[in-house]
């Protein structure tokens, strides 16, 4: 019988996806790009805020967006059929995206001809929240319809997301969603969270979240104007 | 819920550090996880015998050590663990202030493995 040996290892395991979003993320300070990871659970209104946001800044910054699905093509079909450039990235069963599937997924981009994509992560409040994806800034919707009480159940999502939208405002005078309550909630999970409320059914509060999204792109160091930018 | 894509991360890190230093078999693999991760030990265990089959970590069993939430109040400094079922109600026990960060609970760290 062997001897039995011990060997230190001391390693953390999502060294490697960190490392990998690092280097992307120096990747696109040199390219000017400002990428943007939006998560959330199925059906809180991802596409469609996605669609109403490129709407009102698309005149100050040129924006692509990356769509990850576990199989299918149905909402890069809508962003595409908007104008604005998509690339579908199908993660084959995976409930979140990693680094080094964005980093393929921009590799269909023209990165020199956009300043702003935005990841359309998988929808699942979980698995995303653990995977550095690269992006500069992590945005999460919460919708009505789930439930105040959501950042009790997911805290690592609100943990580590800069911004929350909270959206569907539409459907709040059916619901009994405390919004008050929510916001003390994801504060004290992440004091720094910035948060909005939205519908983009409505169109409430879309532009105050555009005219937040624009300075924090101006200030990141990860934009130049157009006019600088070799075409 | 992606047991599979962390746990094939550890055994990716472990099979490099066994043929590093000649091991035959992997026995135990000792692990540090925050609790603020969702993995269930249960699941990590299965989804790792399934992937090392046929390798030196084959069997291997996984000893799991959980680390607990820890917030530093940013008023006063103070470093506190936190239930992770009742991180909204987190109060500085010191000072009163609500602002915390978190510094501790995300982990997922390979401590050691003993091996043949």
């Amino acid at each position: 019988m062997q001897e039995i040996r011990l060997i230190d290892i001391k390693e953390e395991i999502l060294t490697d996806n960190k490392k990998s979003a690092d280097e992307l993320r120096s990747v696109l300070k040199q390219k000017k790009v400002f990428l943007i990871n939006l998560m959330s659970s199925p059906g809180s209104g991802k596409t469609s805020l996605i669609l109403k946001t490129v709407a009102q800044m698309q005149d100050r910054f040129r924006i692509g967006v990356l769509e990850a699905d576990i199989d299918s093509m149905v909402d890069a079909e809508k962003i595409a059929s908007a104008g604005i450039p998509s690339v579908q990235l199908r993660t084959g069963g995976f409930c979140h995206l990693d680094a080094a599937m964005v980093q393929k997924g921009l590799e269909a981009f023209d990165l020199s001809s956009l300043d702003v994509i935005i990841i359309e992560n998988v929808g699942n409040l979980v698995c995303p929240a653990e995977f550095d994806t690269g992006a500069i800034l992590n945005a999460m919707i919460l919708s009505i319809p789930e439930g105040d009480d959501k950042p009790l159940k997911y805290p690592l999502m609100f943990t580590i997301s800069n911004v929350l939208l909270i959206n569907k405002t539409d459907y709040l005078p059916l619901s009994d969603f405390n919004v008050k309550a929510c916001r003390e909630r994801a504060r004290a999970l992440n004091p720094h969270i910035a948060i909005f409320e939205t519908s983009s059914k409505t169109g409430d509060g879309i532009s105050t979240w555009t005219a937040w999204l624009t300075e924090e792109i101006h200030k990141s160091g990860f934009y130049e104007k157009q006019s600088i930018k070799q075409p | 819920m992606h047991e599979l894509p962390v746990m094939k991360s550890i055994l990716d890190i472990v099979l490099t550090q066994a043929q590093k230093h000649h091991v035959l078999k992997i026995r135990v693999i000792h692990l540090e996880v925050g609790m603020l991760s969702d993995l269930e030990a249960e699941w990590m265990q299965r989804y790792f015998d399934y992937l090392s089959r046929g390798t030196v970590a084959e069997n291997a069993e996984l000893k799991i050590r959980w680390i607990p939430v820890v917030f530093k109040c940013q008023a006063c400094g103070t470093s506190m663990e936190a239930d992770k079922k009742r991180l909204q109600d987190i109060v500085c026990t010191v000072c009163g202030n609500k602002q915390m960060d978190l510094i501790a609970g995300r982990e997922y760290y390979i401590k050691n493995m003993e091996v043949e």
